[in-house]
């Protein structure tokens, strides 16, 4: 009688172990994003992500595609549409005495009076405004081009940045591309009236190829320059809104 | 394009239950598994920052006619306050359209999508698939890597990713993107279906993290090491 046959222990199998650790290891630099968890990576990682962002959209940005444009039956009835300042909606000066600091590489900078900016070519449009919040309105903007008070005095327009400062110390920066775009408008009526004190007056930027936050209202200075100091790209850009925030 | 079925690379090995020789098949390739785990992490943050993102304006449509729907806990979102959260979405949004091209450009040329894309010949083994797992039907035979079910499900997700990743750019930039925009309907419908996308995928990932955990180990770690152990299509 034989013995019966005895059972074999269960063998490892180490060449399906040493190939299971090295695939393993090929996958292991997607723990390269565990980067993101750690917060001295984090805000210049989140930065660069913004950055790229920026340099991408200002890539796509198309100067001569124009924004959607509606009929005034679309619009957005004016009562409706919010004041959205960031601090105070109606900063204390003087009307009146106003006018708008051109600056920066011009040939004629100076002052210049709202009378001599409405005696630029007037452009009236119904343009969609998109707050970086997700919401938008519809609204009727009259005022003059960017590109036409940047060529009446005399501007020189290969610099990179128009920067703007206003009553109420917000501050903004386009570039330069953006404000020559044909709908970029300083604008001085919505609706047919002059701008109220809630929505800028008596000039404020309208560009509708950008998100709401840059377009400045109560704007006293003009400035055409090659760079922007750190700490003065934008209100809300230096507390960490994108900066092209191109649409 | 050809519609054969996947040749998968297959080794013997041991099962560490029986001491039998067993064999194994190579289901997810290196490319493969990068993806699954990038888009992983992905999902969570640009889901999370997007609540976030969707606290500004927790509503539908125009400013003027804004009905706050619902207002998610702060707790489950990320950013900190809306430019943090833009921030996370602008940063990931770009490792997640990556991950998507190099994902969808890799199963086109290697034909790998073969195993996973649901076609029309699937169609016919949704239902017993479907009553077998939810109403306890007979289990019907296992074929192949990923079954009709499965096969609906996962090419769902990669829907939703593609559906997510156009809303966006129309959200992103309207202006750009005008004719995009028009074509879903308006600037107002890209966020609902940008919405509609994040609820597919918040709808899958239940429902795959479930099958997962019900499955084992040996399924689970396929998707670590590319290799699956035993299959039950290879079972003779």
């Amino acid at each position: 009688m034989s013995a019966p046959e005895p059972k074999t222990p269960p063998k490892r199998d180490h060449k399906w172990s040493a190939m299971n650790r090295r695939e393993l290891l090929k996958i292991s630099p997607v723990l390269l994003l565990g980067a993101f968890a750690f917060e001295k990576f984090q805000k210049p990682l989140l930065d660069a992500g913004v950055d790229f962002s920026d340099w991408a959209t200002d890539k796509l940005f198309r100067g001569h595609h124009l924004a959607p444009t509606f009929a005034d039956s679309e619009l957005t009835p004016l009562e409706k549409f919010p004041y959205n300042g960031y601090d105070v909606i109606e900063p204390e000066f003087d009307l009146d005495a106003w006018t708008l600091t051109v600056a920066g590489a011009v040939d004629k900078p100076g002052e210049y009076t709202l009378a001599q900016i409405k005696a630029l070519p007037k452009i009236n449009q119904n343009t969609r405004h998109v707050c970086v919040e997700g919401w938008d309105v519809i609204g009727n903007y009259g005022g003059t081009r960017i590109s036409d008070l940047l060529a009446a005095v005399g501007a020189d327009t290969k610099l990179k940045f128009v920067s703007f400062e206003c009553a109420d110390d917000y501050y903004e920066s386009i570039d330069m591309a953006s404000a020559l775009h044909p709908q970029s408008l300083l604008c001085y009526e919505m609706y047919g009236k002059p701008l109220d004190r809630g929505h800028g007056a008596p000039l404020r930027l309208q560009v509708p190829t950008k998100l709401g936050y840059k377009q400045a209202k109560y704007i006293t200075k003009l400035e055409v320059t090659n760079v922007l100091q750190a700490g003065k790209n934008g209100y809300w850009e230096d507390q960490g809104y994108s900066w092209f925030a191109g649409m | 394009m050809a519609t054969s079925r996947l040749q998968m690379d297959v080794v013997e090995t041991v099962s560490p239950k029986t001491g039998e020789a067993v064999p194994a098949a190579y289901e997810h390739p290196w490319v493969v598994r990068m993806a699954h785990w990038a888009n992983a992490i992905c999902l969570f943050v640009l889901t999370a920052s997007g609540l976030r993102i969707f606290r500004a304006f927790p509503s539908f449509g125009p400013k003027f006619e804004q009905h706050n729907l619902v207002d998610v806990p702060k707790n489950l979102t990320i950013g900190g306050w809306l430019g943090g959260a833009l921030q996370w979405h602008f940063t990931f949004m770009w490792i997640f359209i990556a991950t998507g091209v190099v994902y969808l450009g890799y199963q086109l040329f290697s034909g790998h999508y073969r195993q996973v894309l649901f076609t029309p010949k699937d169609i016919r083994g949704v239902w017993p698939m479907a009553r077998h797992y939810f109403l306890f039907g007979p289990k019907p035979p296992v074929t192949e890597a990923y079954n009709p079910l499965q096969k609906l499900a996962y090419t769902s997700a990669v829907a939703f990713g593609v559906l997510s990743v156009l809303t966006g750019l129309v959200l992103y930039k309207p202006v750009q993107f005008s004719l995009l925009a028009a074509m879903m309907g308006g600037f107002h419908y890209a966020r609902i279906w940008h919405f509609a996308a994040m609820l597919g995928f918040l709808a899958f990932i239940p429902g795959h993290l479930i099958m997962v955990a019900i499955h084992g180990w040996d399924n689970f770690y396929s998707m670590m090491i590319g290799w699956k152990r035993d299959p039950e299509y290879l079972r003779k």
